[in-house]
């Protein structure tokens, strides 16, 4: 195996000394207690005793004061207790996570009438169980206090009965029903009976991120002017042309989900998908290729040709780049070895290049195998050329009435201008968006719609897969659901409910039928059998001739993405999202200008690899600004250095600079980069190919996670931390990672030399210490992580936020390192700093048996329990950050301030957390809190703790049903949250469990990050294994020294 | 009479001192060691727990089963000695015709209704026609198990044989006649120190040494070192168990909207806790029954005719005017139908408060754990107001956790625990003891704070 660096920072990687200064320190910042001996007494800063004295004497003052008189506290039961409800105990409603097209079948947990936490819902045949990041996340909307509180007529407050009467009075001319993509059958009926009242009227599509030329695509090739259904779980090649189908492409959780199922390995026989990328900017998806290929986006066309050309066997033509040529015909080796098994995919809005990505499919046999033309993706219909008539008839007067579910045009449109000014030519407009947004200002009524999880309604993904949605909580504002509103404005006496109902109990046999189904949550259909479709090649021949006469681009081209946290912008006002690090560059609470390091260097002079350099960059905060310029429209920014970028592109994300009306954390978040995306070829294009960049000279703050909870390792690689391997050399030599741990251990054994490497891993718990080894009678705690299956999506890290009421702190104190996240991913690179092999680790309390952190705290807040856990005692912790300090994996997190307002003395935080931090502590925001978990306040140390309180839970219901613990008692926060079931948790005591299953069956690919400290961590690690062109060099590890092979 | 309790009231924590101070403990030990505080809090949990295993025998040895299945069954209509929703069963044999009328009139009271049966229609119409609940899954023994525990419960006025024996002797209270002893002995020691003093005195003058010039007690260092040494170690044990005390609140006993009285519910009447408590077997919280649980009941009985209660001041309280307020919250007038969508809920005050930070669960006790309502809440079924009995602080929990055993043979949960199965099977483990919570880790932070 070559020997390999891993690096999570420029720093790092260059051993510079801003970073071994910073591996130091525990804490970023200097320690406040720094007495300047010039100034006087009352100028200084406390010095630390008057500081105890001042404490001391308060608390006692406070102690006397708070204890004299308790407050009287009432107990009131129900007045009619409702059956199903049992105080303190939660209920779980299958129900439906729906924002525009993304639908996710889920399951709300409901604690005392209130929902609190969204978990998977297993009975869904599309994403099995599994969530994203603003699936989660998705929850904390609810509780919004920016939502909208009541119907508007021009911003003035009205009841919905003379909201009804004025809508019908003004309805006028053609009207036009214009929404995001609708999945619901019953509200596409709704909207049909709407349209027949009102003749001349019709419905528009409109999706922020168009899938436009994909559809027009498939019309042209396949005659369905629709998504068809993929499916990455039969791909044994997958082959990606931009589209970042694990973060935001189509329908991420349920690809996640199958995407994962080709890369999870049976160690005996290890077999794997292999998974091609190429991409200008870095997205998640790229970041988990086997192989990853950079490109212009001018490029993309001729690259897609020129694939197609190889598949059918006339070799790689039009691309001059070598890398890439060599990339393109190990994509076409890739494809044609798995004829049959094989799917290429395409993020971009050109229907040139998605008609030639269909012939490819149809060459290498996806039809009726990855892709099933028999159903359809209905996550995404907009057509692009109907929005943009639809402008224009606006700009023209000749529309009367404009009604607007869920798009949010006057945000998300490249040519918002021309879309406000065709709506103030409209007479009648209106909103039922759920906050005051772009567009619903410029609206004469608003009719506030529910949120998800207060409405009822159904949602079909995919044809065939029926999700329901029922409410969970009783609609906490005057709002009403936009069905019940075009029902009653067409005239039908029913409501949407009745409708529903009605409709599905007529196709399930009854209310039984429909009572199951709700329950269920989703309507288990028999598949039908995979359709391959019926291909005409007629459109390939000018889509390849168009594709491959694009222009080259000039000097610079840009990429605008989406990210996995704030998509199209609807993440945009969820303090949970925003301070969720984006996985590939680990920023929060901004957007930015993606550069390459090739870029830095000529525009920012920044070399990377100059150790100074790199430092300024990365250690302070504040990055230089640039300034983009495209066809006239200026945005500035500041500028990120992501390592897998092509040196010619730059990227910047969409879904930020939104409106403050939307809420405190979307305000002066970002810049809004949707002005830059342009029309082409009737499409709306998502890249650009000539844009000019400048650096200003300025800078602005970025609030990094990436510098944070840093560690340093002995070796300096990293490799202690980190393992990850190739196919092939695993299937070469399957115990290079036991052979490796084992090499690490040897030195911390007495006579550990003479052992074997079986020897030294059994032994080296007992031997390893001068402490007794402990008896674990009954339960042991374990978890696995598997990195093959791990994608870094972060859904792990936003389900933690809501389990653990971890805290936001807001972007000035992630600016400090004061982030509170008790579960972050680490991104790591190798390899070439300019098309790294990027690997993602999730890394959170470890749950040591030999803690470190456990014999430094003076007051035994932290110990361990017979179960393997690490405890954290909050009301014991008195904050000396010591267990900290000493923890090898710097997961504990300390409460600098008091971001819940825990505290009792009201205004405490007010001038040391900014508004969105306050915001989260308003009553209506703080019932999203897990009321089993402790809100911590000030001054304590917090820390993963397994979701202790879902191991006490789980066991208390064995014990009432008398039976031992099984697996499904008990499912940790992140673990259900994986859409890729990369976490496995569980008793490591028991013979049956899956946790003891994954060690057993993975003793090859098993390790524990920094083993060597003999801090007997309780989380294992499975290797990354990557299906890259074999490259191992039979090294072999004999004697002490590794061999050094270069890349 | 205070709602809200007054930790200010320094005089009631130093007469509370002296008294304690007898057991002797040491505030700061008790933080740190609770094996050591035993003394008083164990035996009020041993005496209240030898109470409860005696009036279980009395009544488990005639009809164990008859009893649970009374409760689960009969309970909420019916009462062995008194008539409420329906009829007191006490002689209910006697009073059929023949047992399989019996038998059938249980399992289908409709269906046997329109037999014609003279009996059952007279008591049908007797009751307002309420029709009783069906039971048709009932077996002729269970039915004859209800039957017999009936039979063997003794009339109200009864003596219970064995409960007296089992109640509480009263405690000695020797504090008084230490207190003397000390006085005493006090005072003997100044006389001789006085003696011994007037001595010396005297002894110097004989010798012809100048008599030292007298210090005045209040500026005698000894003096002066022995009373500061003494303020501190007195002051700093009441600073520090008041400190401590603070946010308790035993014996807190507030006045509730209603008067109303575990004596008669859970004593006399012998309701079961879970008919009210429905969450103590499910989860978190025991839960205080809604309105509707209370007019399962008293939709019938709205009049009090029981023995006279008396609130902890002395003054009698009327119950049938206490019902009313029942009422009056439920929006029920006696005589028409209730409509229980009127209903507001009582607020009653709460009485047992623990922080925030500690987590508590009613089922992990009371269903896996088996422990008795009583062993917390003390003799909860003769007190009239409710009174908080014990202090619930941590030392007062882990306490119990130390010296209660698990279930360890009988919840198939702990077979898990092969280890101590063995270790019990070999003698390796005290049997006698057991496996006791601590030793599962109950006593472990994170069982109780996350």
């Amino acid at each position: 195996m070559e020997q390999k660096k891993y690096w999570q920072s420029f720093g790092e990687k260059n051993q510079s000394a801003a970073y071994n200064q910073d591996v130091k320190d525990e804490f970023k910042e200097e320690l406040p207690f720094v007495e300047d001996e010039s100034k006087g007494f009352l100028e200084t800063a406390a010095p630390r005793r008057d500081f105890l004295k001042y404490v001391g004497f308060s608390t006692a003052a406070a102690a006397v004061a708070a204890s004299c008189e308790m407050p009287i506290k009432k107990a009131i039961p129900f007045a009619n207790k409702p059956e199903d409800i049992v105080p303190g105990i939660a209920n779980y409603y299958a129900t439906t996570y729906v924002q525009d097209g993304d639908v996710v079948s889920v399951v709300a947990k409901v604690r005392d009438g209130r929902p609190i936490k969204i978990e998977g819902n297993d009975l869904s045949p599309v994403t099995k169980g599994g969530t994203s990041a603003r699936v989660q996340a998705s929850v904390l909307d609810l509780y919004d206090t920016a939502r909208l509180r009541f119907p508007t007529i021009d911003g003035k407050e009205v009841t919905f009965e003379a909201a009804d009467k004025a809508v019908a009075a003004a309805i006028t001319g053609n009207v036009v029903v214009l929404s995001s993509t609708i999945t619901s059958p019953t509200s596409k009926e709704v909207i049909a009976q709407f349209l027949a009242k009102y003749p001349g009227s019709k419905h528009v599509t409109y999706d922020a991120v168009s899938y436009s030329a994909l559809i027009e695509a498939n019309a042209a090739t396949n005659g369905v002017a629709a998504i068809p259904d993929y499916h990455f779980e039969n791909a044994k090649a997958i082959v990606s042309l931009g589209a970042d189908f694990l973060g935001t492409w189509l329908s991420p959780v349920a690809f996640s989900k199958q995407y994962a199922t080709g890369k999870k390995i049976n160690e005996k026989n290890p077999t794997m998908s292999k998974h091609i990328h190429f991409e200008s900017v870095p997205s998640l998806t790229g970041s988990n290729a086997d192989e990853k290929y950079l490109h212009r986006p001018s490029e993309l066309g001729a690259i897609a040709a020129a694939l197609l050309s190889a598949v059918n066997g006339g070799g790689v033509t039009g691309i001059n780049d070598a890398k890439l040529k060599a990339g393109i015909q190990n994509a076409a080796k890739a494809l044609l070895e798995n004829k049959g098994a094989a799917l290429v995919v395409a993020g971009s809005n050109d229907v040139n290049v998605q008609i030639i990505v269909n012939a490819i499919n149809n060459a290498v046999g996806a039809g009726g195998s990855t892709i099933n033309w028999a159903a359809r993706n209905n996550t995404r219909a907009g057509v692009d050329a109907n929005f943009v008539q639809l402008v224009k008839d606006m700009n023209a007067g000749s529309v009367g009435t404009l009604i607007l579910v869920g798009a949010n045009p006057a945000y998300t449109s490249y040519d918002a201008a021309g879309f406000t000014a065709g709506l103030a030519k409209v007479k009648t407009t209106v909103s039922f968006a759920t906050k005051a947004d772009e567009t619903a200002v410029l609206c004469k009524f608003v009719l506030p719609d529910h949120h998800y999880l207060e409405s009822w309604g159904d949602a079909e993904a995919i044809s065939g897969n029926v999700s329901f949605i029922q409410p969970t909580i009783y609609p906490l504002f005057k709002t009403r659901q936009w069905q019940d509103s075009l029902l009653k404005w067409s005239g039908n006496a029913s409501d949407y409910l009745a409708f529903l109902k009605t409709s599905w109990s007529a196709k399930l046999g009854g209310v039984e039928g429909w009572d199951k189904a709700l329950q269920d949550g989703v309507l288990a259909t028999t598949a039908p059998a995979f359709s391959a479709g019926s291909f005409s090649s007629a459109a390939v021949a000018n889509a390849v001739t168009a594709a491959t006469s694009t222009k080259k681009g000039g000097a610079i081209e840009l990429v605008l993405y989406e990210k996995v946290g704030i998509g199209a912008g609807q993440g945009a006002s969820n303090p949970w999202l925003q301070e969720l690090p984006d996985p590939v560059t680990r920023a929060t609470w901004d957007n930015y200008v993606i550069v390459s390091p090739a870029l830095a260097r000529t525009l920012l002079k920044i070399d990377l690899n100059n150790g100074g350099q790199a430092d300024a960059y990365e250690v302070n905060p504040p990055k230089p600004v640039v300034k983009v310029t495209v066809g006239g429209k200026t945005i500035e920014l500041p500028a990120l250095i992501i390592p897998g970028t092509h040196p010619e592109t730059i990227g910047i994300a969409v879904g930020y600079g939104r409106s403050e009306n939307i809420g405190k954390a979307a305000n002066g978040v970002g810049k809004n980069a949707f002005g830059l995306a342009s029309l082409q070829g009737g499409n709306i294009s998502f890249s650009n190919t000539s844009v000019e960049i400048v650096a200003t000279g300025e800078k602005y703050p970025v609030a990094l996670t990436q510098t944070h909870s840093r560690y340093d390792t002995e070796q300096g690689n990293r490799t202690e931390v980190m393992k990850e391997l190739t196919l092939a050399e695993y299937k070469h030599h399957p115990t290079e990672i036991r052979e490796e741990r084992a090499h690490e251990l040897k030195g911390q054994i007495s006579g550990g030399e003479k052992l074997s490497n079986e020897e030294v891993l059994q032994k080296f718990e007992g031997a390893g210490t001068l402490y007794p080894v402990y008896d674990r009678p009954g339960i042991k705690w374990g978890m696995s992580v598997d990195l093959n299956a791990c994608t870094g999506c972060g859904a792990c890290v936003v389900a933690c936020n809501a389990e653990n009421n971890v805290s936001v702190v807001g972007k000035p104190e992630v600016l400090r390192g004061h982030e509170m996240h008790w579960l972050r991913i680490d991104r790591y690179y190798s390899g070439d700093m300019d098309n790294p092999n990027v690997v993602f680790q999730p890394l959170m309390c470890q749950h040591c048996d030999n803690a470190p952190c456990e014999n430094v705290c003076p007051v035994a807040a932290t110990n361990h329990s017979s179960e393997g856990l690490n405890q954290m005692t909050y009301n014991r912790c008195i904050g000396t950050r010591y267990c900290a300090n000493n923890c090898p994996y710097k997961v504990r997190r300390f409460n600098w301030a008091d971001y819940t307002g825990a505290d009792s003395f009201g205004d405490n935080q007010t001038g040391h957390v900014n508004d969105v931090v306050l915001n989260m502590n308003d009553d209506l925001t703080r019932m999203v809190l897990n009321p089993d978990v402790t809100v911590r306040s000030r001054g304590v140390i917090e820390k993963c703790s397994f979701c202790v309180q879902r191991l006490q839970e789980g066991k208390l219901k064995a014990k009432k049903d008398s039976r031992p613990l099984e697996d499904t008692d008990v499912k940790v926060a992140c673990q259900q949250a994986c859409p890729t079931e990369a976490i496995t948790f569980g008793n490591a005591n028991s013979k049956h469990s899956a946790i003891t299953k994954v060690r057993l069956d993975n003793p090859n690919r098993s390790f524990y990050v920094l083993e060597q400290l003999h801090v007997l961590p309780g989380v294992t690690y499975l290797a990354k294994v990557r299906n890259t062109e074999a490259k191992h060099e039979g090294a072999k590890h004999e004697g002490a020294k590794h061999e050094e092979k270069k890349a | 009479m205070f709602v809200s309790i007054r930790f200010c009231q320094l005089p009631v924590i130093f007469l509370r001192a002296i008294k304690d101070i007898f057991p002797l403990q040491n505030p700061f030990v008790y933080m740190t060691s609770f094996r050591r505080n035993t003394s008083r809090i164990v035996k009020n949990c041993l005496f209240s727990a030898a109470f409860l295993l005696g009036l279980l025998v009395t009544n488990t040895v005639t009809a164990q089963d008859g009893k649970t299945l009374f409760n689960t069954n009969c309970a909420s209509c019916h009462q062995v000695h008194k008539n409420s929703t329906g009829p007191a069963l006490a002689g209910v044999e006697g009073r059929w015709e023949s047992k399989e009328k019996l038998y059938s009139w249980i399992r289908n009271s409709a269906a046997f209704l329109k037999t014609g049966d003279a009996y059952a229609n007279k008591l049908y119409l007797e009751y307002n026609k309420t029709a009783m609940n069906q039971f048709p899954n009932l077996k002729d023994e269970e039915i004859d198990a209800i039957l017999k525990y009936v039979a063997s419960v003794p009339a109200p006025g009864a003596a219970v044989p064995g409960a007296a024996a089992a109640g509480a002797p009263a405690e000695e209270d020797n504090s008084l006649l230490f207190g003397i002893l000390s006085l005493i002995l006090a005072v003997v020691a100044l006389i001789l120190l006085q003696v011994n003093a007037n001595l010396k005195k005297l002894a110097d003058t004989r010798e012809g040494h100048d008599p030292e010039v007298p210090v005045p007690f209040f500026r005698n260092k000894r003096y002066l070192a022995f009373l500061a040494v003494a303020f501190f170690v007195f002051g700093g044990y009441q600073v520090s168990k008041s400190a401590m005390g603070s946010g308790r609140s035993q014996d807190y006993q507030p006045v509730q909207p209603i008067y109303y009285s575990h004596k008669v519910h859970a004593g006399i009447n012998q309701i079961n806790c879970q008919y009210c408590h429905t969450g103590a077997y499910q989860g978190k919280q025991a839960t205080i029954p809604s309105l509707n649980v209370c007019m399962n009941c008293h939709l019938a009985i709205n009049e009090y005719k029981g023995e006279k209660m008396f609130t902890e001041d002395g003054e009698e309280v009327n119950g049938t005017q206490e019902i009313e307020k029942l009422y009056k919250y439920a929006g029920f007038e006696p005589g028409k139908p209730w409509d229980p969508s009127k209903a507001k809920p009582i607020e009653w005050v709460r009485i047992h408060n623990l922080p925030d930070h500690v987590y508590f669960n009613h089922a992990q006790h009371v269903k896996a754990g088996q422990v008795a309502c009583q062993t917390c809440h003390g003799e909860i079924q003769k007190m009239g107001e409710v009174k908080q009995q014990n202090d619930l602080s941590m030392g007062w929990c882990i306490n119990c956790h130390r010296e209660t055993k698990v279930q360890f043979k009988d919840n198939g949960f702990y077979s898990i625990y092969e280890k101590y199965h063995q270790d019990l099977k070999s003698g390796k483990m005290d049997s006698t003891k057991g496996v006791t919570v601590e030793s599962i880790g109950g006593t472990e932070c994170q069982k109780c704070h996350y």
